[in-house]
């Protein structure tokens, strides 16, 4: 027994042993992490069970059971999932109420929104002060002519016929992109010096800050029409997004402004020692710090932003959420909401999901060293 | 210069005026070369769109007939989905022509609203659901029941109200959704499920077995639903109004849209050659084409094509006519003459 501890081995002879079966591989993981006391085991077994009780019906009901194929409700006899409901209304849902020989349009956009995408997010494409003007200014116009129609020879389709994910998209894109830099002016406004501009801006953000989602969008469907003269009609869509961006603009200038709190005062003071302007100053040094700092808060309000826009709806806009409900009141699928709701939820945890992990893409990307 | 403040001094006093000469709506909608009414987002057998995203419904068909009138043809009408909440105000702030959605039509409505009510295009009411196995056969037989109710809706003042009447007692079983409701009458938490009567038949399709319930005849409150206008464009509510009886007086005379072609070469019966512009005074009192009622059996129907297609026996939904019924059935749909 002595002898054992006392053996020495030169330098690069020790014999390696393998450790016990029972510490590594996945044996040693389980026992590590769930079977390393009786009550974690007890536990392990309990959770093992919840598992079993929900994972099981839920599969067995939305996959072994479901339907698939078929045309009607009649196809729907198993008992488990319709599916068919969702295939047969799927262009609907992602179109919405748009006519089928125009869905080119839709699918153009959304060619031309992913290459857009794509030249701003992928750092080998050059010529980003291109993509972003163009992002900013022409891809919104480009669209509203696509998919609304009524000139170069494409036939009008009113704004009651946009629907579904596209509609979603478009709210959200649409939000998004005006919402950002009004946002970003609002934060700055709100730490000016100047005293008339700093009032407005707090103004305005507590203003918005202070209504629901809801009632902007209520005001701006029910109230507003009620002020214009008789016969000036603003379109209900657009009226929902102006609302939308003024609401979303106060939540990102809130944001942005606790990024412009972090950046330590030694930064403001270089750069005024530099000499530069309040706008050289703030696009040079002080925003490309704060905006980096507070992606996280960032993502995280165009996130709800995306999800909010189901709001919509109570306006009568046929949103993603929208049109499958309206869809649920065909009578030929009465009673298929189930299917419809997982649906839409799928659809949301998706692009939530993507956008959260692009975020911490992009985090990664523009990590300089200023996490702490 | 100061023509300028004059044209838009004018223009002003235009704006602010109330809209008040004959025919404005007419001409509007004239104009723009397509009727925008408003319907559901979605309600079974009234407005829903299909899988090819055409409205259908009895109340889009009811926008389809007075399109028919004016365009002499009914696929020039734009459907905009509207809450039940903003309904009256798109039509206040003329985003919409017409309203057709499912709407009540009450004292209070017609005279606070700045709206007028041209017809009633669906005699609904609150009505009862029962299990077969139940037994029972009439309304009166149910005290002691347990009822399914929506919370917070006038079905459950309505119900109340019944009850104490006859002298009957029962359970309220209360839900907020309608979903929630049909699962807990599934379920048997309840005897009975108390809806407006359209209502229970879209609900009776939820059940799993649709066959196992049945809707009582009885109906113990009146929700006349009909289209509703602006007030202050007379010509354009008598448009409307008379899109719908022409519908009526089609259905009465045996004018269908399978016959109506046939009917106006040979019919010799004076009120048909009324009805179809032949004879009589055509368009003049509406300012419309002669053939306008003929536009609309052709190419909507009568009413009762339009009831049994969109909520009737030859839809889903399966609701019999009941009050629905012309008044020479025993029902109460009755409308003036054509003459």
């Amino acid at each position: 027994m002595a002898r054992l501890s006392r053996q020495q081995y030169a330098p690069g002879d020790h014999p390696d042993w393998e450790p016990p079966a029972s510490s590594v591989g996945v044996l040693g993981w389980l026992r590590a992490n769930l079977f390393s006391s009786w009550f974690n085991s007890a536990l392990t077994f309990l959770g093992l069970y919840i598992i079993y009780l929900v994972v099981v019906p839920l599969l067995d009901w939305a996959i072994l059971r479901a339907d698939w194929s078929g045309d009607s409700r009649e196809a729907c006899s198993s008992g488990g999932a319709c599916w068919v409901f969702v295939r047969i209304r799927f262009e609907q849902f992602m179109y919405g109420l748009y006519p089928s020989s125009e869905y080119w349009r839709i699918n153009l956009v959304a060619g031309l929104m992913v290459a857009t995408m794509a030249w701003l997010t992928v750092p080998r494409i050059p010529y980003k002060r291109y993509g972003v003007v163009f992002a900013l200014f022409f891809f919104p116009v480009i669209t509203a002519q696509l998919i609304g129609g009524g000139n170069f020879g494409l036939s009008e389709v009113e704004t009651t016929r946009w629907g579904g994910l596209t509609l979603t998209l478009i709210l959200a894109a649409a939000g998004i992109v005006a919402a950002f830099p009004l946002g970003i002016l609002l934060a700055l406004g709100r730490r000016s010096q100047m005293p008339i501009v700093r009032a407005f801006s707090v103004a305005y953000i507590e203003l918005w800050r202070g209504v629901p989602l809801i009632t902007v969008l209520f005001m701006s469907s029910v109230m507003l029409p009620l002020f214009l003269p008789e016969g000036v009609n603003f379109d209900k869509l657009l009226r929902a997004l102006i609302g939308i961006t003024l609401f979303q603009a106060a939540y990102i200038a809130e944001v942005v402004r606790g990024g412009l709190q972090a950046i330590p005062q030694g930064q403001y003071e270089a750069a005024d020692a530099l000499g530069l302007s309040y706008w050289k100053k703030m696009g040079l040094v002080i925003l490309p710090q704060a905006l980096k700092m507070v992606i996280p808060g960032i993502v995280n309000t165009f996130n709800e932003l995306f999800k909010d826009t189901t709001l919509v709806l109570i306006i009568g806009l046929l949103d993603l959420l929208a049109i499958i409900q309206a869809a649920l009141e065909d009578p030929k699928w009465l009673g298929y909401s189930i299917e419809g709701y997982l649906f839409a939820a799928t659809v949301f945890w998706i692009f939530c999901f993507g956008m959260s992990r692009y975020s911490l893409a992009i985090e990664r990307r523009l990590h300089t060293g200023h996490r702490r | 210069m100061l023509k300028r403040i004059l044209a838009m001094g004018s223009l002003l006093a235009i704006s602010t005026l109330p809209v008040t000469h004959a025919g404005a709506t007419l001409d509007a909608v004239k104009a723009k070369g397509y009727l925008q009414c408003g319907v559901t987002t979605g309600l079974a057998g009234f407005s829903a769109a299909d899988e090819k995203g055409r409205w259908t419904g009895l109340d889009v068909d009811t926008c389809r007939a007075v399109a028919a009138a004016v365009f002499g043809d009914a696929d020039k009408v734009r459907f905009t989905p509207l809450t039940a909440k903003e309904r009256f105000t798109a039509l206040q702030s003329g985003e919409i022509d017409l309203l057709s959605r499912n709407t009540t039509w009450t004292l209070t409505r017609d005279t606070n609203l700045g709206l007028n009510f041209t017809g009633v295009n669906y005699y609904d009411g609150q009505g009862f659901m029962v299990s077969k196995d139940l037994g029972v056969s009439s309304a009166r037989e149910l005290d002691g029941a347990a009822i399914c109710i929506q919370a917070g809706t006038t079905t459950e003042l309505n119900l109340a109200d019944y009850f104490r009447t006859h002298g009957m007692s029962y359970t309220p079983v209360t839900y907020d959704k309608s979903d929630e409701t049909v699962k807990g009458f599934a379920a048997g938490r309840c005897d009975v499920l108390t809806s407006d009567q359209s209502q229970l038949y879209a609900l009776r399709i939820k059940l799993d077995d649709p066959e196992s319930a049945i809707v009582l005849p009885e109906v113990v409150s009146k929700e006349p639903l009909g289209p509703v206008v602006r007030n202050g464009d007379e010509d354009w509510f008598k448009i409307v109004r008379w899109s719908l009886f022409a519908m009526l007086n089609a259905e009465e005379l045996g004018v269908s849209s399978v016959n109506v072609e046939q009917m106006r070469e040979t019919s010799k019966d004076p009120g048909i050659q009324r009805l179809l512009g032949l004879s009589g005074i055509k368009g003049q009192g509406l300012e419309l084409s002669d053939d306008w009622a003929y536009n609309i059996v052709k190419q909507v129907g009568n009413y009762g094509e339009m009831f049994e297609r969109n909520v009737g026996m030859g839809s889903p939904l399966k609701i019999s006519r009941g009050l629905n019924a012309l008044w020479t059935d025993g029902g109460v749909q009755y409308a003036p003459p054509i003459r």
